[in-house]
């Protein structure tokens, strides 16, 4: 992974001794609320409902098991003992007390890391596969460009103050996890004529209130102008973004009110200028990137050894794990596991300070000292050999971090919702417990196959609800919180807005109400068809028959 | 007055910044001035401007796009651009444009909500003097220039990008 020289040290550095002295200034009355606040989230610090939240950045969501030991030291040491995966892969704490943020963030540094521009009206951290460097489907690892894009956008000096936030990721695998079309620009690795490598670049995604999905606005750019590019991009952004209206301020308005034509004509005005100057990539650029990410030391092995088959055929429970959570490798002999942080009765992506250290130690040992965070609050553990999976499994299970339901209904993708958020309308974590509680069999929800549940506090979206399979909303009306329930929303290849199914529903109603659309859909489907697949055959209305007839 | 700051120093700042475009009469009330005129004016009186005894200099708001003054660039020694709040962002990219896209030469100022904690990327943009808010200590201001040793990115005070120098 990608290690830091002198320069990446220096401005860290410098960052922290600025945060610091910020800070002083705000605790001694010198600074301002206002003008304190776009300082502070620029550094990843809200003032929520109970306490601080910090956001800690974790580039293209990996890290390293140093990292992850120091992430659990300061778990231990300035929260409450516990962490929380975010659905940009990043990592939250809920409980740091202001005084003592630049100490935290002096101890990240040590091990490179920090909360810089984790929140604010700026460039925000760039997200990928979570598989990135290890899928079968992969063109290129993307997290080389992750990185070119990271420094690019980190302290960058003209677009500190946008309209509004700024969200990137880039794809290079096939199957695409990583929620590209709904991010404000998105980018795909893509093979161009005679087998060039480049990018098409999609502008214009977002969730939240008003969600979209990307539209096209290159279809292959050369690797060299990457940069150049994106510059080009944002420069039409910040001075033609609206600043009139927060709720209207995302680059998704300013492009459909200007119309994708014209963006791009104005971006293609911005980018003659700059094209060909020192900002182009060099190769030698993309080669020093690209090292840090070389394949870690694979050795020769053949797929399905022995010491794996014998344990699934003996070993059901570890069989079920195997199916849900084991995904293929580019390499013979190897596999990628998700842990899956999804039991029931814990809030989705929380972990403990103990889990941290383990997964760190289990990472040593069995995946190259590196794990990723999955946007789907999840962890990634890449390069894990098969013949080593059965005693990954035992470690994981005796630390109860076994949890085979990857990717089924109740691997749900939730915001930390009214619990913690000041922003929120409604809780979420709740939600998903009594939706987990409904669905606690193991054989029914294997049967039900492949299901994405998302649920958000509020319109903000961070639980990404509209592109959920099934999706929740808390709404307040009139002061008591309702949910409504989405479908037909996918974050895939062939990415959808879910459709509002009805008026919405009271808490206690919903795990009913999702019992009822699993109903309808294990009525409906042909034979291995998807819940998203069936539904988009059926269309919405036999769903809304039945759910509303029961609440007659 | 407003205290003026260049990256390394409080100086005199022999310029008046005219807030509102009023009428032309104003240049005959004060004679031998110098002027930072708002653009509106600018483009509304340019022949008493051109008559008035003193020099003259413009300023663009954020939401005004230096393209509508570059036919006039050589004429004028400084051009100001304003940040109504410090967290409107437009001026960066404009005071980039100026030096960027239409080569200006003369000197770019910063005017409005100018606070301490924006003047190392205001200079990255290539900002060269700064109309501190009142509030605003200038020791504590000057400090801000040494924010960062270096940065990643080609800016107009180092247009290589740290790729190229590493």
């Amino acid at each position: 992974m990608y290690r830091y020289d002198g320069y990446d040290h220096q401005m860290l550095a410098d960052r922290v001794a600025q945060f610091r002295d910020q800070t002083n200034r705000y605790i001694d009355g010198k600074l301002s609320e206002t003008e304190f606040l776009p300082l502070r989230l620029q550094n990843g610090l809200y003032v929520q409902r109970l306490a601080p939240m910090l956001r800690i950045a974790v580039p293209y969501g990996m890290l390293s098991s140093v990292q992850l030991r120091k992430l659990a030291y300061i778990a231990n040491h300035y929260d409450k003992g516990y962490a929380h995966f975010t659905t940009r892969q990043n990592i939250q704490y809920n409980w740091p007390a202001l005084v003592d943020v630049p100490d935290l963030l002096a101890d990240l540094a040590e091990v490179e890391m920090h909360a810089i521009q984790t929140s604010g009206n700026c460039i925000r951290n760039t997200t990928t596969d979570q598989f990135a460097g290890a899928a079968p489907d992969e063109l290129e690892d993307s997290r080389a460009y992750c990185e070119i894009i990271r420094q690019w956008s980190s302290f960058h000096p003209e677009f500190a103050y946008l309209p509004r936030k700024f969200k990137i990721a880039v794809c290079g695998t096939a199957d695409d996890q990583a929620a590209t079309q709904v991010h404000d620009i998105g980018i795909y690795i893509v093979k161009g004529d005679n087998d060039e490598i480049g990018f098409r670049i999609l502008v214009g995604g977002g969730l939240g209130r008003t969600p979209v999905i990307g539209k096209e606005i290159f279809d292959f750019v050369e690797k060299k102008h990457l940069l150049t590019a994106l510059e080009a991009i944002l420069r039409v952004y910040n001075r033609e973004g609206r600043r009139d209206n927060k709720y209207k301020a995302r680059i998704k308005i300013l492009v459909r009110e200007t119309g994708v034509d014209e963006f791009k004509k104005k971006v293609i005005q911005e980018w003659a200028l700059i094209k060909d100057s020192s900002l182009t990539l060099t190769d030698e650029e993309i080669d020093r990137c690209q090292k840090f990410f070389d394949a870690p030391n694979y050795q020769k092995l053949g797929n399905s050894p022995e010491q794996l088959t014998d344990k699934l055929h003996s070993n059901v429970l570890f069989a079920a794990w195997h199916s849900q959570n084991v995904k293929p490798h580019k390499v013979p002999g190897y596999s990628i596991v998700t842990v899956c942080f999804k039991q029931t009765g814990v809030a989705p992506g929380d972990v403990t300070d103990r889990q941290l250290e383990q997964i760190a130690d289990l990472s040593d040992h069995y995946s190259f000292g590196e794990i990723r965070i999955s946007h789907k609050q999840n962890i990634v553990m890449a390069d894990v050999r098969q013949d080593q999976l059965f005693e990954l499994w035992k470690a994981l299970e005796s630390e109860a971090m076994a949890s085979h339901n990857l990717g089924l209904l109740t691997d749900v993708i939730c915001c930390p919702g009214g619990d913690f958020c000041a922003l929120a309308n409604a809780k979420s974590i709740p939600i998903a417990e009594s939706i987990q509680r409904k669905f606690d069999d193991h054989e029914e929800l294997t049967t039900i196959g492949e299901m994405n549940l998302n649920i958000s506090g509020c319109m903000n979206a961070c639980g990404h609800h509209h592109v959920g399979n099934i999706g929740i909303l808390g709404v307040d009306k009139k002061g008591e919180e309702y949910y409504q329930v989405s479908l037909g929303g996918s974050s895939k290849n062939n990415a959808s807005l879910g459709k509002i199914i009805g008026p919405s529903f009271a808490q206690e109603e919903i795990p009913d109400v999702v019992e009822t659309i699993v109903g309808v859909y294990k009525e409906k489907r042909n034979d291995d068809e998807k819940f998203i697949d069936t539904y988009n055959r059926i269309g919405i209305d036999p769903f809304k028959e039945k759910v509303y007839a029961k609440a007659d | 007055m407003p205290k003026l700051i260049n990256k390394s120093a409080v100086i005199d700042n022999p310029w008046t910044v005219m807030k509102v475009s009023t009428g032309p009469e104003i240049l005959q009330v004060v004679p031998g001035k110098n002027f930072i005129v708002p653009l509106q004016f600018w483009k509304l009186y340019q022949e008493e401007l051109n008559e008035y005894d003193g020099n003259i200099a413009v300023w663009l708001d954020s939401n005004e796009n230096p393209e509508q003054i570059t036919g006039e660039l050589d004429s004028l020694p400084l051009i100001a651009l304003n940040f109504p709040v410090f967290s409107d962002g437009r001026s960066y990219t404009n005071a980039r444009e100026l030096r960027q896209k239409y080569a200006f030469k003369g000197e770019i100022r910063a005017i409005g909500d100018v606070l301490r904690d924006q003047l190392y990327y205001m200079a990255q943009c290539g900002f060269e003097t700064f109309e501190i808010r009142h509030d605003q200590e200038p020791e504590l201001c000057l400090d801000a220039f040494k924010d960062f040793e270096t940065g990643y990115q080609s800016t107009i005070t180092e247009p290589t990008p740290l790729f190229r120098r590493r």
